[in-house]
């Protein structure tokens, strides 16, 4: 079995602490609660998922399973950054996986969604938490994730990969 | 535009065909109903004053009247995808089915591997191939934006394509999408011909050859191939079709092509191919206001 993290191979996620055999690798338990605690989006919603690390810390998630994958550059989603003292979510999960999020979202309103995704920093009010959040703004209808904004001393700041940005 | 002179006896109207390549193409992009239906994103593109028409043949693709839509919000949320009209049509034909395992064995910049996975829901696995690293990080960028969870990437030659590293015996469906002379891209692409030379497209027929070869290997029987390029060229299609009906148990079938084509050549350069790859079907500039292309649909029978 697995003896040490890999950054060329996938690991699926142990699904609890019992069965780790790696320290420091996240648990499926673990990555469910945190998306439900931090957003409010219940383990229902990845129900038909399952979570692999490939690098220290580097979760992905792909739809179904896969019987161990071995030389394999991409499965699925990048998803979420473990490992560290605040767990992060990728850009395109949140984009993916956010939208039914009741819990540290901030609404942007257009201004501010435009200077968002542009990734600049803003002053805003806000009196959630502190961290990551997700950045929504109204569109077609409907609210939309834009992406993962980190809050800090009253400052929100763009955390959407310059691959990502919305240029004019 | 000289090394198209050769395909005179073939093309209808080549006067016609020869405009159409000098003109630049519209700006088509296709919905990726994964992260949002088709009417929500046309709201969004009317509430950022950019307008569209509907293809009718396909409700997901839209022309754009930007030729910047990747300045939309709607691209922003992965809600579009800039894909040429008629590179939207193999995905359609492969007709991949929610749950199934399919590979697409020429996959980068992923596109088409988008669409596949779009139609298939987001379930089931596609296996999306290439063997260049550069272009597969674009692949990854691409499938990541679109919201895609159930695409695997591999880097492999697909001449000898190996199940292994997935634990497969067989895919489904394959959609090989070949490497090409790209003729049919001139329009978007003015020195698509400059470096054209015969031996060129010879060499990339032997290519061709290899990887539909494995691709009908690596497919259960009663599955489905196909065999897609974006140039005209009949030694990179209906030769390669005509080769592995010779060296694979396979048949070509019908389809229904729902843009204006022509059937495929059984005759070129002296040399004739199998009467069935006339199921083939052959697209040019003119007829839809497209790039060129060649789509062929193979079942696998064993």
């Amino acid at each position: 079995m697995t003896e040490s993290n890999s950054g060329q191979r996938f690991d699926r996620l142990p699904a609890t602490a019992a069965e780790r055999e790696l320290e420091n690798r996240a648990t499926r338990e673990e990555v469910l609660e945190w998306w439900d605690e931090r957003f409010a989006i219940g383990p229902e919603e990845f129900e038909d998922h399952s979570f692999w690390e490939k690098g220290a810390g580097k979760i992905w998630i792909l739809h179904g399973e896969v019987p161990s994958p071995t030389g394999i550059e991409g499965l699925g989603m990048k998803f979420l950054r473990t490992r560290q003292e605040h767990w992060k979510p990728t850009t395109n999960a949140v984009q993916r996986f956010g939208g039914g999020a009741t819990r540290n979202v901030i609404e942007l309103g257009s201004k501010e969604a435009d200077a968002f995704v542009r990734g600049h920093d803003q002053e805003l009010e806000w009196d959630g938490d502190w961290g990551y959040l997700i950045a929504a703004h109204e569109i077609a209808g409907g609210r939309e994730p834009l992406g993962v904004g980190l809050y800090l001393h009253g400052e929100l700041r763009s955390v959407v990969p310059k691959g990502r940005r919305r240029e004019d | 535009m000289e090394a198209l002179s050769r395909y005179e006896p073939i093309v209808d109207d080549f006067e016609a065909f020869l405009a159409a390549c000098e003109r630049p193409l519209p700006s088509v992009v296709r919905v990726n109903t994964i992260k949002a239906g088709v009417e929500r994103a046309k709201r969004a593109l009317e509430e950022g004053d950019v307008g569209y028409e509907d293809r009718e043949w396909n409700p997901r693709v839209l022309e754009l009247d930007t030729d910047k839509p990747g300045n939309t919000w709607p691209y922003f949320h992965g809600w579009i995808h800039g894909q040429e009209e008629v590179s939207s049509l193999p995905a359609t034909v492969l007709d991949p089915q929610p749950g199934e395992r399919v590979l697409d064995a020429c996959a980068a910049p992923g596109g088409k591997t988008a669409q596949i996975a779009a139609l298939m829901d987001d379930t089931g696995l596609v296996v999306a191939n290439d063997n260049n690293l550069g272009r597969l990080s674009a692949l990854r960028f691409n499938a990541e934006r679109l919201g895609l969870t159930n695409v695997a990437v591999t880097r492999q030659d697909a001449r000898n394509y190996s199940l292994k590293p997935l634990s497969l015996d067989a895919f489904d469906r394959v959609l090989v999408d070949a490497p090409c002379s790209c003729e049919g891209t001139i329009r978007k692409n003015p020195d698509a011909l400059d470096e054209w030379t015969l031996s060129h497209v010879e060499g990339v027929s032997g290519v061709q050859k290899g990887i539909l070869k494995r691709a009908i290997q690596a497919t259960r029987e009663g599955g489905t191939v196909v065999y897609s390029t974006c140039t005209f060229a009949p030694e990179e299609n209906e030769a390669v079709v005509d080769h592995v009906l010779e060296a694979e148990g396979c048949r070509v079938v019908e389809f229904e092509s729902p843009l204006d084509s022509r059937p495929g050549v059984t005759e070129w350069d002296g040399e004739e191919y199998d009467e069935s790859v006339e199921k083939a079907r052959r697209y040019y500039p003119h007829h839809n206001d497209t790039g060129g292309f060649f789509c062929a649909k193979l079942e696998v029978t064993g």
